[in-house]
């Protein structure tokens, strides 16, 4: 049973040419019907799938949660607190915009309970910002902890992003510096990837998008993790990097293929052993809650097999890898059986390690990922 | 009847054939001359009644030969029995037109008048020459504006060498000149010469399979006279058979009590397989067999040979269904099961020629509805060990290792293009290119020219054709003749991924054009074949040399970075098709390669 929430706010002021996720422009939406009906999903969530225990971690993402206003982003808030039970040492993170909450809309948020912000700097080159369409300026980011500081809020994740369009090794050098001159607990660090949907798509697709080479891609993310390691961010997961202690519980929810509540439009969710997807459209989302009904788009019943094959899949995300006990506690049978010939096949390819009943990731495995996670499928 | 009544019967026949180019009208003027002499009411005329199959109407060209008997009353007053054989009019099947010229006394010359005379009429005039036909010029499409019938005339006279001062203006399309097309028939063209009353020898010109009344024999009695209940004896294959059925095609089939000298007709016997009642074998009676075999038959042997694969390997099964039906049409027509280590399980065909290899394929894609994958052709080689032994070898993969190799042969054809003037460079240039060695250069009037080259059958299956006329704006024709083996200076060269070997991609080149063609496959395979962990070397080689080499770069990084807010479902569906997209591949020397990439190489085209 969950004891983690996402919860989804799907509105932004200005669109970013690579984001793909489910999001609107804020103006003239329905946004306060959407927090109300937003509310009576909690209520109906709560009901059918009541939590295991107290809550160990929200993440609150979007599109834009601080484009909210600050009474109506305090509602959902508020909301979570009313409907679930949560544990006061709960991971809660809001995602910012850097420059997108002020001294009032931190100092609700820091009340309600959150305590961890996630700022989507991403660059700190401004030519750079400019092509991504980001509406901040590489200053905001510092201005924006700054501010969250004075409001309580000391624990700061920053999101970069690299392999971007005419982005040099230089400008990624200078980005990594600038990161590294502020107060940060985590860093979390995407290569770009085109998705269909997107602008940066349609100019691919015209010729208009010159990208960085494969190998390119590979300079920036070992650059990036020597780095960060080099100044005590660890590195934890593919594309996570924490100081000691500060490691992202609610992400753990994922690559440890625990269950978490998936609320609002086009948020995704796993409760009571299946996988749901809501609604993204605003008026299929409300149409669903208006008739009473859980705004599903879809459902799965996760069968044993492919919660092997996603443990381990997931799992092997994280340096520390997966534990051949838990798996066997879980799913009674051993890795090696469930995967016949895979593990020591990987170990070969010198993708695959194992130390103390745990088997992780190389470094070569690292950049090599999917390679490796292709081969927990069974079908 | 008795014995008078087959001898007046015979000096009634006239037995004919037409040789024209494609679309200089010969299909239209065969209509036309059924219509005049009233074989078919109207209602019953399809357009070009002689060409059956569908495809045969597409494109233009005859596939089967048919055979018409036809009845006409004459200006003398006299009634004729007239029987039209058509041809088909390409290369490929230049043997069986040699047979169906065999079977005639005449043959009506059709020739373009705007288009004058091309390259593969000038070969079919001199099988008929060969055959000693009488031949009947026409000058056809007299009503286009362009036509220059005297051009025309004066060319024919000079490049045939036949004389034209009688030659007849017709247009086939209008009615024109039919009458004197007919009389000229009665007029010119002798009646048969053979012996009702002696041993039979009737000779096969064709054949053609029909599921519920089994081989259906086209013959021509040069000798003797043939009834259904008689037994009868193939004199090459020596198979027996009883006579069930004889008779003609009015076009329409219609029985006959019997048979006898200077008929052209059908004859049904339980014949089970085509390949019994081969093109050019003597029917004889098995009881009264004649002493000798009419002259000129030949095992028709393909020349022209590639791999044919389903595209989705649970098409195997009905590949080889559709070729089984096919063979029991087609004698010629060889196959045999093959493995692919890249493209799975498939067939090795031997074709007459290119044009035969695309029609079968077209059947197979259109008739059966299979997809295809089609190895590039090849030819067969002649490899003489240094044992002294002689293979055939019509796979590259089956060529011995060098060290063995004493020699290599390989065939070469007499190719006549012809051409206006202003494409004489580029055609010469074609030639030299195709390892052609140059014959003679003549020209036809001031503006065409016909070049002559032996040139190796490798190099006219690979793109000869294509390159020709994409060099010559369409306006060169083009015919060829196997001359015969002449010893190369070929070598087997070998593609190897990552160190390993690649059967199905081994191809045999000329040594001087091994380093080019080399090269090329390298790199198409470098863009075609993904990353894979380890840098992957592509690399041609001769025996042990390499030649040419390119390198797949290492895969560096595929790792999706992102989390997307929990949603584990597409992390997923991008795994599933990644894993998907392997399974679609060969692995080679532990290298994954994609279906595509195989294809691109054994495709002929070098441009894809």
């Amino acid at each position: 049973m969950p004891r983690a929430i996402y919860l989804h706010v799907p509105f932004c002021e200005q669109i970013c040419h690579y984001c793909d996720f489910n999001k609107f422009f804020l103006k003239n939406q329905p946004i306060d019907e959407y927090i109300d009906d937003v509310l009576t999903e909690m209520a109906r969530t709560v009901e059918a799938v009541p939590p295991e225990g107290p809550i160990e971690s929200i993440y609150v993402g979007g599109g834009t949660p601080t484009s909210l206003s600050s009474a109506q982003l305090k509602r959902l808030l508020l909301g979570l607190r009313n409907y679930f039970p949560i544990s006061p040492e709960a991971e809660w993170t809001v995602e910012v915009n850097p420059g997108s909450a002020d001294q009032e809309k931190l100092q609700m948020m820091s009340a309600a309970g959150v305590n961890r912000l996630s700022i989507g700097a991403q660059t700190f080159d401004s030519q750079l910002l400019q092509t991504i369409n980001r509406d901040h300026q590489p200053g905001d980011v510092l201005e924006q902890i700054l501010l969250a500081r004075q409001s309580g809020i000391t624990n700061i994740s920053v999101d970069m992003m690299y392999a971007l369009p005419g982005q040099t090794m230089e400008h990624w050098d200078d980005s990594l510096n600038e990161l590294l001159q502020l107060p940060v607990t985590h860093v979390s660090a995407y290569a770009l990837k085109i998705e269909a949907k997107t602008v940066f798509y349609q100019m691919w697709r015209k010729g208009q998008l010159s990208l960085p080479e494969e190998e390119f891609e590979a300079l920036m993310y070992e650059r990036m993790r020597s780095v960060l390691s080099e100044a005590g961010l660890n590195q934890y997961e593919i594309s996570n990097f924490a100081v000691p202690g500060y490691e992202s519980s609610h992400n753990r929810v994922y690559w440890q293929n625990k269950e978490y509540y998936g609320l609002g439009a086009g948020a995704h969710g796993y409760t009571a052993g299946v996988r749901t997807v809501n609604h993204g459209p605003l008026p299929k989302y409300m149409r669903a809650i208006a008739e009473g009904e859980f705004p599903y788009l879809e459902t799965h019943r996760v069968t044993k097999e492919e919660q092997m094959e996603e443990f381990m899949f997931m799992g092997l995300r994280m340096r520390s890898g997966v534990s051949r006990s838990e798996f066997f506690e879980r799913y009674n049978i051993d890795v090696d059986d469930a995967f016949p010939e895979i593990v020591p096949g990987l170990f070969e390819r010198g993708l695959l390690n194992e130390e103390e009943g745990r088997l992780f990731l190389t470094e070569d495995g690292l950049l090599l990922g999917n390679e490796v996670f292709e081969k927990f499928l069974l079908g | 009847m008795n014995p008078e009544q087959r001898i007046e019967r015979r000096d009634r026949i006239r037995n004919f054939s037409i040789i024209a180019h494609i679309d200089h009208g010969k299909s239209t003027l065969a209509d036309r001359i059924l219509e005049k002499t009233k074989a078919l009411t109207q209602r019953e005329m399809k357009e070009q009644m002689l060409d059956a199959m569908d495809l045969e109407r597409e494109r233009g060209i005859t596939i089967k030969l048919n055979a018409v008997q036809l009845e006409y009353k004459a200006n003398d007053g006299e009634e004729y029995i007239f029987h039209l054989i058509d041809t088909p009019g390409h290369v490929d099947f230049s043997y069986e037109v040699s047979r169906s010229l065999a079977a005639c006394e005449g043959a009506l010359l059709i020739v373009d008048a705007a288009q004058g005379i091309e390259a593969q009429t000038l070969a079919n005039v001199y099988l008929a020459i060969d055959n000693d036909l009488e031949i009947i010029p026409i000058i056809n499409k007299i009503d286009l504006p362009s036509a220059e019938p005297e051009r025309v005339k004066q060319e024919v006279e000079e490049v045939v060498g036949l004389p034209m001062d009688d030659c007849i203006l017709a247009s086939a399309k209008d009615g024109v000149g039919i009458d004197e097309i007919l009389e000229s028939v009665v007029k010119d063209i002798p009646a048969p010469a053979g012996d009702p009353e002696a041993p039979l020898r009737a000779m096969i010109f064709d054949s053609v399979y029909d599921p519920y009344r089994g081989v259906i024999v086209y013959f021509r009695i040069v000798e003797g006279t043939v009834k259904p209940g008689e037994k009868i004896r193939m004199m090459a294959t020596e198979k027996e058979f009883e006579v069930q059925d004889i008779g003609v095609f009015t076009p329409k089939p219609e029985s006959k009590k019997e048979l006898s000298v200077g008929d052209v007709g059908y004859m049904i016997a339980s014949i089970k397989n085509v390949s019994d009642s081969r093109v050019g074998d003597t029917v004889t009676h098995a009881k009264n067999p004649a002493p000798e075999m009419l002259p000129g038959y030949r095992k028709l042997n393909p020349m022209v040979f590639c791999g044919l694969y389903p595209v989705d390997a649970n098409g195997y099964t009905a590949l080889r269904e559709a070729l089984e039906r096919l063979e029991l049409n087609d004698a010629s027509l060889q196959y045999e099961a093959e493995t692919s280590q890249a493209l799975g399980f498939g067939f090795r065909c031997g074709f007459l020629g290119l044009l035969h290899m695309e029609i079968i394929q077209e059947r197979i894609e259109r008739e059966y509805g299979i997809d295809l994958i089609t190895t590039a052709p090849s030819v067969i080689y002649e490899v003489v060990t240094t044992d002294d032994e002689v293979l055939e070898i019509d796979n590259p993969s089956h060529m011995p290792d060098t060290q063995k190799i004493e020699r290599v042969s390989e065939p070469f054809v007499k190719a006549e293009v012809m051409t206006p003037n202003e494409f004489v460079g580029p055609v010469m240039e074609l030639c030299q290119k195709k390892r052609g060695q140059y014959i003679d250069m003549k020209y036809l009037d001031e503006n065409r020219v016909n070049i002559v080259y032996n040139i190796p059958l490798s190099e006219i299956v690979y793109d000869f054709f294509d390159t020709l006329k994409s060099n010559t704006r369409g306006y060169a024709s083009f015919d060829y003749e196997i001359i015969g083996y002449k010893e190369s200076n070929l070598v087997k060269m070998d593609i190897l991924l990552n160190g390993e070997k690649i059967d199905a991609l081994s191809v045999i080149v000329h040594r001087d054009f091994a380093y080019e063609r080399g090269k090329i496959i390298v790199d198409k395979l470098r863009d075609l074949i993904p990353r894979q962990q380890f840098e992957v070397p592509v690399q041609a080689s001769i025996g042990q040399k390499i030649i040419a080499r390119s390198t797949i770069k290492a895969m560096r990084k595929n790792v999706l970075a992102k989390c997307y807010g929990g949603d584990v479902s597409r992390k997923r569906k991008l795994l599933e098709k990644q894993k998907e997209g392997k399974r679609r591949m060969k692995n080679v020397g532990n290298v994954e390669v994609p279906q595509e990439a195989f294809m691109s190489v054994l495709s002929m085209d070098e441009n894809k």
